[in-house]
C-alpha cells in the first residue's frame, strides 16, 4: 500500500464556493483545509448588501453555511495564510502552508474586540472599500469566522495597548511574523475567487479623481445596513443624500483594448439589484443604467429587469458604451452624454447630470491566484482565469487539482455554489478509498434530561445589525422578556447568529441551568438548524428551542411603525416563552441508510451525476424514458470549442454501460416513489421495484415548437437544433440566412430568457460564415446574452461579417411569404432604421421550454416546480442543486435552461450531496412525529384515512381489539390525524394542541402571564 | 364604538407555503399593517377548528387559516382538508354570533409575499369596517 491516497482536501479560498465543497468533502467523510488570505471566509459574498432575484440579505444566507464551516470538526480553517510550496502528485501532496501575523492565540481569543476599541491606529478598510476606516487590530466583520482577530503588521506601531486590555490573553507579539507547517492531503481544490477591476485604469470615467464617482463594490458597501454609513446612500463629496444615480456598465469588462475581452457575467444583475435597493433606500432616487446589453439570462432574471423597468421606474439605455464622464466642479455634479433614442428617425445626442456615478466593474482574475498557478504548474487561460474545458469544467491540466467558481470563469453565486458541490465530487472520486480515514464523527455531549423540571427559559434578542434593532426597540423588549414567566435569563445581542453568540448561549446555559432557550431574532427557516445544533452542543435536546420571528413578520413589515412593531415584537416574544415553557424533548431516531441513488433521465446531467456517484463506489440507477441514452445531448452535432459532442456522448454512454454499479433502465419511467430521505423504494412501468437512499432529478428540458414566423407552413424556416443538425450535413444551400433570437421566450407568456441560445446561434453563425464566408447571415436579436467567456465569440462572429441588428421589445422582426419569397421586416434598435431583409432561410431560435412530465413527477416526489414549469430548488442562491424534500437533487435543464459545462458542474454537484447522504451509515429521522395513546384510541380508523404517506394504520392488537398505530418512519408530522381523531388519542409532536392554543392565548391576551 | 379599534389577528400559516411568504414579505419590505400575530404549524391540516374557535373567544376580531396551493399541499392533501372544515366553520359561526368573514382561508405559495401583504391589510381594513368582534372578552 505504497500508494496509500491521503483521505483528506486543501481548499484555497474561502469564498462561498470554497465554503460548499468544503461543506460537502467534511460531510462525505474527508479531512478538509481551508485556506483563506484574509482575516476571516466568506469571500466577495460576504460584502454583499443583497443578492439577486430574491433581494435576500447576503450575510443573512451566508452566516448559517460560515458558522457550519466554522464548527464543523472535519474542518480546520487557517486564516490570513498562503501556499508557498507543494510537492508530490495525486492522491499524495505535501503542502506548505504559511500563516501571517500570527500574533493572536486564536485558542484564547474570544473575539470580544475589546482591543479594538482601545488601539489609536485607524487605516483603510479593506472590507468596506476603503470608505471608513478600522483598527490595526480588526476583524472584517461582525459575524467573521472564526472570529479571530487580527494584527495588520504594516498599520500596529507596536504600542502594546491592546495586550494590556486583552483579559483573555490572547494576544503574543513574536519576533518574526509568519509561521509554517506542512500538510498532507489527497487533493487540492483551487477557489480563489476574483478580484475586482481596478476603476482608475479606465481614466474617462474619472474615478479617483471625481469624489462622486464611485464602483459598485463601495456602493454595495454603502447600501449595507452594516457597512460604512450604516446603509445611507451618500455623496463622498458633501454626504448628501443623491438624487440621480447612474450606473455605467462594463467597466473592465467586455473591453478588448484592455485585454479584458470577456464579460463578467454578473454585472448586469448586481446593477439592477443596486438600483432598485438604492430606490428602495430613498424613494426620491432615480436610477438609470447605462448598458451594453442587459445581461438577465438565469433563473427568473429576465422578471427581475421587468420588475426594476415596470415597477421601479427604473431607467435602461442599451448600446450605450458612455464616452466620458465630465464634473461640474461647483457642485461636484456629473455630466455624462450619450445617444438616445428617439421617435423619429434621429438619435439625439443628450447629456443627463447625475450627482452620483456607479461603475460596473468587472472581474479580474487575481495576481497572487496566477502566480500560486504558476507554481503548481496549472495553466491558464488567455485573460489568466483557471484553464478548464467544456466537458470538464471542475478539473484543471494538473491531476488531483481542481477548480470551482469564479477563478475558472465569472458567474454567480448560484453557478459557484454548484460548483463548490460539484468539485466536492470530483475530489470524493479521486479519493473514495480513503474516505473516513482522517475524521471522526460529530459527538455531542449527553443530552441532560430536563424531565421534571421547573422551565428555566433564556431569551436572547437580536438586533440583527440595525435590521431589527433600528426599527424595534431591542432593550425593551429584552427587559420585557425577562420579566416574563419562567424567564431566568435574557439578553440582547448584535447578531445572536454569530459563532461567538453560539458560545456565549451555551456558557449561559451552564451558568443559568436553562433547560428552554428562545431566540428572538429572524426565520426559523434559515436558522433554527443552528441554534438547535447549538443546544445539542450544550447537552439540552435541540427541540427545547423555540423561535421568535421578530425581523422577516416584524422589523421588515412594518418599518414606519417603530413603537407598534417593538409591541408586536414583545407579544411575539411572549408567544414564544410561553410555548417554549410547553415544548418536550424529542428523542432523534436513526434509520439507516439505503446506499443507492436513482438517478431520473438519462441525458448528459443525469449520466454524469450517475457516473460521479459509482466512481464514489454505490450503486446508481438510470430511468430514462427514451430507447437510449443522452437526452439532448444526442441533438448537438457542433461545439465551437472544437470538442466533438457526438464522440464525448458515446464514451459516455460506454462508460455508463460498462460500469458494474450503473443499472441502467431505458424506455422505463417513474410510476410510484414512496419513502423518505435514506429509504426510499421506486416503482418503473416494467413494474420493477428499487430501493434507493437518494433522487437526482435531471429530465432535462425540451425546444419550444413556435407558433410565429410561418414555422410550419413555409419550409424555409427552422428552428435552431434543425438548423444545427443540417450544418452537421452540409446542406445548407443559402445566401442569406437570418437568424431570429427570443422565439418563445422574453415575450408575455414566457417573460424570462433562455439563457443559451445568443451563444447556440453564434456558434452555429460562426461555423457557417467558416463555411461559406459568402453566405450573408443575419442575428435579430434583442439583447446578446453571450455572458462570460463566450463574449469572444460574440466580438469573432461580428469580425467574420456577421450582421446584428437589435429589435425592440414590442417591436419583433416582421416574416412574410411571397411566391416563395421570404421578406423579413426588421427595425434596427441603434440606427432606428426599417430593414427590409430577403432571406433564403429563416433560423428560429427558439425557447427552452420545461419537460411536460415535470408535473408529474413534482407531484409525486412532493417537490415545487417554477411558475415557468422548471423545478424549484431549495434556495436560489445557496441551495442551487436540493430540493427543499430531504435525500432529493437537481440538476440539468430540469433546473433552468443551461451550457454543457454547466450543467456537468450542476450534475456533479448532485452527486457530491447526494454522496454526503450516501457515505453515512445511518441519519437521524424526523422526531416532529405523531403518536396514538392506545388507552384512548378507538380503532375507529379515521386517521388511516386522513393519512396520505401511509403511516397510520389500524391493527388487531388482541381479538377484536382495534388500535391504531402510526409508523415515526413514515410519519412527515403534518398533523392532520391529530384533527381527524375524534377520541383524542393522537398526540403530534412539538405541534401539541396545549403548545398551540398557549401561543393563541398569549398573543390575544397582554400580561396573560 | 369602532373609532381608535385595532382589530387583532390571529394566522395559522403553513410551514412550506405561507410562513415562507410572510418571511419573503419581510426580505421583499413589504409593508402591512401591525395587527397579525402568526403561528406556524406544519401544515394547515394540523389546524383543528378548534383553535380557531380558541382564538375568537380569546379576543381575535379575525383569523386568518392560510395555506399552499390547491395540489401544492406540501403534505399532498392537508389542505383541502382544512378548507373543508373551515367552510362548515363559517356556516356555523352566526350560530354564536360570528360574522363569518371574521374567518378568512387563503392559498398563498411561497413565492407570493405581495399576496400575503395583500391579504394582511385587507383583512385589517375588512375588520375595522366590521368592528370588534361580538365575543371579544369571551362571551361564551
Amino acid at each position: 500500500m505504497s500508494e496509500e491516497l491521503v483521505g483528506a482536501a486543501l481548499i484555497i479560498g474561502g469564498g462561498i464556493g470554497g465554503v460548499q465543497a468544503a461543506l460537502d468533502l467534511a460531510d462525505s467523510g474527508f479531512k478538509v483545509y481551508l485556506v483563506d488570505s484574509s482575516p476571516s471566509i466568506g469571500g466577495t459574498m460576504a460584502q454583499l448588501d443583497k443578492t439577486f432575484p430574491t433581494n435576500d440579505c447576503s450575510m443573512c444566507i451566508m452566516a448559517p453555511k460560515l458558522v457550519s464551516a466554522g464548527r464543523h470538526r472535519n474542518i480546520e480553517i487557517i486564516s490570513n495564510a498562503e501556499i508557498t510550496k507543494v510537492e508530490g502528485k495525486a492522491g499524495q501532496f505535501k503542502v506548505t502552508v504559511t500563516k501571517h501575523y500570527p500574533y493572536i492565540n486564536p485558542q484564547k481569543c474570544t473575539g470580544c474586540g475589546i482591543c479594538a476599541e482601545h488601539c489609536p491606529i485607524e487605516g483603510p478598510n479593506w472590507f468596506d472599500e476603503n470608505l471608513a476606516p478600522r483598527k490595526a487590530i480588526y476583524v472584517p466583520f461582525p459575524q467573521a469566522v472564526p472570529l479571530v482577530y487580527t494584527i495588520e503588521k504594516g498599520m500596529c506601531i507596536g504600542c502594546g495597548e491592546c495586550q494590556k486590555v486583552c483579559s483573555a490573553q490572547a494576544i503574543e507579539f513574536k519576533p518574526y511574523d509568519e509561521e509554517s507547517r506542512v500538510i498532507e492531503v489527497g487533493a487540492i481544490i483551487l477557489s480563489m475567487g476574483f478580484d475586482k477591476f481596478k476603476a482608475f485604469k479606465k481614466r474617462e470615467y474619472g474615478y479617483g479623481i471625481f469624489p462622486n464617482v464611485i464602483t459598485n463594490s463601495e456602493f454595495e458597501r454603502m447600501l449595507s445596513a452594516s457597512g460604512p454609513t450604516g446603509g445611507h446612500i451618500i455623496r463622498p463629496s458633501d454626504g448628501d443624500i443623491p438624487k440621480r444615480i447612474a450606473f455605467i456598465q462594463c467597466v473592465g469588462s467586455r473591453d478588448a483594448q484592455l485585454g479584458h475581452g470577456y464579460c463578467s457575467s454578473i454585472c448586469c444583475m448586481a446593477a439592477l439589484k443596486e438600483a432598485i435597493i438604492a430606490q428602495e433606500h430613498e424613494p426620491d432616487i432615480q436610477c438609470h443604467i447605462f448598458f451594453m446589453d442587459v445581461r438577465a439570462f438565469g433563473k427568473e432574471f429576465e422578471e427581475y429587469r421587468i420588475r426594476a423597468e415596470e415597477e421601479y421606474g427604473i431607467k435602461i439605455s442599451r448600446n450605450t458604451r458612455v464616452a466620458g464622464i465630465e464634473e461640474d466642479h461647483a457642485t461636484g455634479n456629473l455630466i455624462i452624454r450619450y445617444y438616445r433614442e428617439t421617435k423619429n428617425q434621429e438619435d439625439e445626442l443628450v447629456e443627463e447630470t447625475f450627482d452620483l456615478i456607479v461603475l460596473s466593474v468587472g472581474m479580474v482574475p487575481s495576481d497572487d491566484a496566477q502566480r500560486l498557478c504558476k507554481k503548481l504548474g496549472v495553466k491558464l487561460n488567455e485573460f489568466g482565469y483557471c484553464w478548464t474545458s467544456d466537458f470538464s469544467p471542475l478539473e484543471t491540466n494538473v491531476p488531483g487539482i481542481f477548480v470551482c467558481g469564479t477563478f475558472s470563469s465569472p458567474k454567480d453565486i448560484p453557478d459557484t455554489v454548484a460548483q463548490g458541490s460539484g468539485v466536492a465530487a470530483k475530489v470524493g472520486s479521486l479519493l473514495s478509498g480513503s474516505r473516513g480515514t482522517l475524521v471522526s464523527a460529530t459527538e455531542f455531549p449527553e443530552e441532560i434530561d430536563v424531565t421534571g423540571q421547573e422551565p428555566r427559559i433564556g431569551v436572547f434578542v437580536c438586533h440583527c445589525g440595525i435590521n431589527i434593532g433600528g426599527i424595534i426597540d431591542v432593550p425593551t423588549v429584552t427587559a420585557y422578556a425577562k420579566a416574563l414567566p419562567h424567564v431566568v435569563y435574557a439578553e440582547d445581542n448584535l447578531y445572536t447568529c454569530s459563532s461567538d453568540t453560539q458560545e456565549r448561549i451555551k456558557e449561559k446555559i451552564k451558568e443559568h441551568r436553562l433547560n428552554r432557550v428562545v431566540v428572538a431574532s429572524c426565520t426559523p427557516r434559515t436558522h433554527e438548524p443552528l441554534f438547535r445544533n447549538t443546544l445539542r452542543e450544550a447537552g439540552l435536546n435541540p427541540y427545547l428551542f423555540e423561535m421568535a420571528n421578530i425581523r422577516d413578520q416584524c422589523s421588515w413589515v412594518h418599518m414606519k411603525e417603530k413603537e407598534k412593531a417593538t409591541q408586536k415584537a414583545k407579544d411575539l416574544v411572549r408567544m414564544s416563552v410561553m410555548r417554549a415553557a410547553l415544548l418536550s424533548p424529542l428523542p432523534t431516531q436513526k434509520v439507516p441508510v439505503k446506499k443507492a441513488a436513482l438517478v431520473i433521465g438519462g441525458g448528459l446531467a443525469g449520466m454524469t451525476a450517475a457516473l460521479e456517484i459509482a466512481a464514489q463506489g454505490f450503486p446508481v440507477h438510470i430511468v430514462e424514458k427514451d430507447r437510449e441514452l443522452g437526452g439532448n445531448l444526442r441533438r448537438i452535432n457542433y461545439l465551437i470549442t472544437g470538442s466533438d459532442p457526438k464522440k464525448i456522448l458515446h464514451e459516455m454512454i460506454r462508460k455508463a454501460s460498462e460500469n458494474p454499479l450503473i443499472k441502467i433502465h431505458l424506455a422505463t419511467t417513474v410510476e410510484n416513489i414512496s419513502g423518505y430521505v435514506g429509504n426510499f423504494t421506486t416503482t418503473l412501468s416494467s413494474g420493477e421495484k428499487i430501493e434507493h437512499g437518494v433522487i437526482i432529478v435531471a429530465t432535462g428540458g425540451v425546444e419550444y415548437r413556435p407558433k410565429e414566423y410561418l414555422y410550419g407552413i413555409s419550409p424555409r424556416v427552422v428552428t435552431q437544433t434543425e438548423f444545427g443538425k443540417m450544418l452537421a450535413e452540409d446542406k445548407i444551400d443559402a445566401k442569406t440566412v437570418t437568424i431570429i433570437q427570443c422565439v418563445g421566450s422574453r415575450n408575455r407568456e414566457f417573460p424570462n430568457c433562455s439563457r443559451i441560445c445568443c451563444f447556440t446561434s453564434i456558434t452555429n453563425a460562426i461555423e457557417l460564415k467558416r463555411r461559406h464566408p459568402e453566405t450573408t447571415v443575419y442575428i435579430l436579436y434583442k439583447d446578446i446574452r453571450t455572458y462570460g467567456f463566450n463574449e469572444v465569440y460574440y466580438t469573432e462572429a461580428a469580425r467574420l461579417g456577421v450582421v446584428f441588428l437589435r429589435y425592440g421589445e414590442d417591436s419583433p422582426p416582421f416574416l412574410n411569404e411571397n411566391d416563395g419569397q421570404l421578406e423579413l421586416i426588421v427595425k434596427d434598435q441603434f440606427l432606428m432604421e426599417e430593414f427590409i431583409i430577403h432571406p433564403d432561410l429563416v433560423v428560429l431560435n427558439a425557447a427552452v421550454r420545461p419537460n411536460p412530465d415535470n408535473e408529474r413527477l413534482a407531484k409525486m416526489l412532493k417537490v415545487p416546480l417554477t411558475k415557468d414549469g422548471y423545478f424549484l430548488e431549495a434556495h436560489m442562491k445557496l441551495r442551487p442543486v436540493d430540493f427543499a424534500t430531504e435525500g432529493v437533487f437537481l440538476a440539468g435543464l430540469a433546473h433552468w435552461p443551461k451550457l454543457i459545462e454547466e450543467s456537468i458542474s450542476q450534475a456533479c454537484g448532485a452527486a457530491a450531496r447526494a454522496v454526503t447522504i450516501l457515505s453515512k451509515e445511518e441519519l437521524e429521522a424526523e422526531a416532529v412525529v405523531s403518536c396514538i395513546d392506545e388507552s384512548r384510541c378507538r380503532g375507529c380508523g379515521r386517521c388511516e384515512e386522513v393519512c396520505e404517506f401511509s403511516a397510520a394504520t389500524v391493527r388487531e392488537v388482541a381479538p377484536g381489539v382495534l388500535k391504531a398505530y402510526i409508523n415515526p418512519a413514515l410519519c412527515k408530522g403534518c398533523g392532520a390525524c391529530a384533527v381527524a381523531c375524534c377520541s383524542g388519542a393522537i398526540t403530534t409532536k412539538h405541534f401539541t394542541d396545549e403548545q398551540i392554543l398557549t401561543m393563541v392565548e398569549a398573543a390575544l391576551r397582554e400580561g396573560v402571564a | 364604538m369602532t373609532e381608535q379599534y385595532e382589530p387583532r389577528i390571529i394566522a395559522f400559516c403553513c410551514n412550506w407555503c405561507s410562513y415562507a411568504a410572510a418571511d419573503l414579505a419581510g426580505t421583499s419590505r413589504l409593508q402591512y399593517p401591525p395587527n397579525i400575530r402568526i403561528i406556524k404549524v406544519m401544515c394547515t391540516g394540523r389546524i383543528d377548528p378548534v383553535f380557531v374557535l380558541q382564538a375568537f373567544k380569546h379576543g381575535a376580531d379575525g383569523v386568518l387559516v392560510a395555506g399552499c396551493h390547491p395540489r401544492g399541499c406540501f403534505y399532498v392533501h392537508g389542505n383541502e382538508k382544512t378548507a373543508y372544515r373551515m367552510e362548515f366553520l363559517q356556516d356555523i359561526m352566526p350560530m354564536i354570533g360570528l360574522e363569518p368573514k371574521r374567518l378568512r382561508l387563503e392559498w398563498i405559495a411561497g413565492s407570493e409575499p405581495d399576496k400575503f401583504a395583500r391579504i394582511c391589510r385587507e383583512m385589517v381594513e375588512d375588520l375595522k369596517k366590521l368592528g370588534p368582534s361580538p365575543v371579544r372578552g369571551g362571551i361564551f
